[in-house]
């Protein structure tokens, strides 16, 4: 067993994030939260809304995290990107992850700044050798900084680069190999990828070291067509979880086994009974599978 | 250029080609697609931005705030992964904004959104006891050379608009009717406890607490204020601050050693 496989699966089975749902948790519903001490698994922050020096998003997160374990999601740090890391805003995530200690630290496999510019998306890499390298390094610099290991998300992509010269599985696979870091099971993004490239994803699913899995995310898409015609899907966040993406969920679990599942809601955020609601259902599945 | 290059400059101008390289699976137009992540990229920033500035919006109204919002992006993206901080260039984008020109107080009002979004995740400090402050000033021998530090969420604007009187009127249902803008007015925005509050100064108060805010000793804040205007009410400016829990430290005179 390498250094690195012995990472991944100790990143997996960590006594991490609890093998439940948990929610991301939006400012709308501080209030609630506090108020009614809901049965939640655990929440979810997107790392970049709290580098902020005070006020009202530390003041209930810090409250919310004396009774809910945290999951801390990157959404700016641009791991694909072909520039070094930001030192400033990796600093940044040691400071927030020294202040709330969270379960989990988790980033995306995507790009989203370039020189002085911060585009604001997850934006889609080529797979080839030397974005690999790159990845890989960033990846390394990030967990010697942080001191931990890290989850990289898969993500949800609309376009494919002909220089690419691995499947995204492959890459992926091969990144946590590198690295040690776990794998952030995105279901609604294998689905939504997977449509857009005309793949199967429980093919996809399997061909992913699903050892490595510390966390499965759930979330809703919205629905386009291309030149085509055909369906274009577009993982926004701004809708309730598809039946289809709960099937694969659930094909998905009995794969893995239960594992820590985010229900991810960004836009359109409905009142928190209705995300609830979801994170029950979620629940419900993990039930139904041996941990 | 490199692949990130192209596929930047491409994302944040709409007239822009895709970039070269990319294919669709299922054989259709790349660009059918990379409009997606165009989409994207504009929508998200247009978004914060109007989060961030709904007074702004609602005087111009939706569609006017999201094209003037898309130029502004594309002429200043983010710098900054902290998207709470973008848009710190908008007033003065929209100052020079020629088709708003017609709405003259817009960037102040704009201005006056930015104060509040910085109060509310300005550092928390504590303030210190209204009874304290009272009895410090009281007590104080040499009040003149005394330095105040003011709470860190705490800001002002001067407008030739009434700008708060026009921000205040959009909190509340049908405030509009007797709204006059045409007249000047400044603006104390801070944050009590948890709550950003915005009030109504005159230029003269303005003025004291910009010059508090440097760390100029009361005295001659005071003198500054009373030259902008004589009308300047020291006792009135104080207690908006003290009752506000504004004042975090009192500085007295440092005293030179012999």
């Amino acid at each position: 067993m390498t250094l690195s496989s012995l990472h991944a699966i100790s990143q997996a089975q960590a006594p991490g994030l609890p093998r439940r749902a948990g929610l991301g948790l939006k400012h709308e519903h501080f209030l609630e939260v506090l108020e009614t001490s809901p049965d939640i698994g655990f929440f979810e922050v997107h790392a970049e809304n709290y580098m902020v020096a005070g006020g009202p998003f530390h003041h209930y997160l810090g409250l919310i995290r004396e009774q809910y374990p945290l999951s801390l999601h990157g959404v700016g740090l641009s791991i694909g990107g072909e520039h070094p890391l930001d030192r400033e805003h990796l600093a940044r995530l040691a400071t927030l992850i020294d202040r709330y200690q969270p379960q989990s630290f988790s980033e995306h496999l995507a790009w989203s700044s370039h020189g002085p510019v911060f585009l604001n998306d997850l934006l889609p890499l080529a797979y080839d050798s030397a974005t690999l390298q790159r990845v890989c390094e960033h990846i390394d610099q990030v967990q010697s900084t942080l001191k931990r290991p890290m989850l990289l998300e898969n993500p949800s992509t609309y376009l494919q680069f002909q220089r690419s010269t691995l499947d995204e599985t492959d890459f992926i696979s091969e990144i946590i190999r590198r690295t040690g870091c776990g794998l952030l099971l995105d279901v609604n993004n294998v689905y939504v990828s997977c449509i857009n490239h005309q793949r199967d994803p429980l093919a996809y699913i399997d061909a992913l070291p699903l050892q490595a899995v510390g966390e499965i995310h759930l979330a809703g898409f919205a629905e386009d067509t291309d030149s085509l015609g055909d369906r274009l899907l577009i993982d926004d966040h701004g809708a309730p979880i598809d039946n289809a993406v709960w099937q694969l969920y659930e094909k998905v679990l009995a794969h893995v086994g239960s594992v820590a599942t985010l229900i991810e809601r960004d836009n359109q955020v409905p009142a928190f009974g209705a995300l609830l609601a979801e994170a029950q259902q979620a629940e419900w599945h993990l039930s139904q599978v041996t941990p | 250029m490199s692949l990130h290059d192209e596929f930047a400059e491409a994302l944040l101008a709409p007239d822009l080609a895709c970039p070269d390289g990319l294919f669709s699976s299922n054989g259709a137009d790349p660009a059918s697609r990379f409009v997606v992540y165009r989409n994207n990229v504009h929508s998200a920033l247009i978004n914060a931005l109007a989060t961030a500035y709904p007074v702004t919006l609602q005087l111009v109204g939706e569609e006017f705030f999201r094209a003037m919002a898309g130029l502004f992006v594309q002429a200043c993206p983010p710098t900054s992964p902290l998207i709470s901080e973008y848009g710190s260039a908008f007033a003065a984008f929209i100052q020079d904004f020629e088709p708003a020109a017609s709405v003259p107080y817009l960037a102040d009002v704009a201005r006056l959104e930015r104060l509040r979004v910085r109060a509310y995740h300005a550092a928390d400090t504590q303030p210190l006891e209204q009874q304290a402050v009272l009895q410090a000033l009281q007590g104080q021998s040499a009040l003149g050379k005394l330095r105040l530090q003011l709470h860190p969420s705490l800001a002002t604007l001067n407008s030739t608009y009434a700008v708060v009187a026009i921000w205040a009127a959009h909190q509340l249902e049908g405030g509009l009717a007797t709204l006059n803008p045409w007249h000047a007015q400044g603006a104390l925005v801070m944050r009590q406890g948890l709550k950003v509050q915005v009030f109504a100064i005159d230029h003269g108060s303005a003025t004291f607490i910009d010059s508090l805010a440097h760390g100029t000793p009361l005295e001659i804040a005071v003198e500054q204020a009373l030259e902008v205007s004589v009308e300047f009410d020291l006792h009135q400016c104080l207690t908006l601050l003290i009752s506000h829990n504004a004042i975090t430290h009192l500085y007295p005179e440092q005293k030179v050693s012999p």
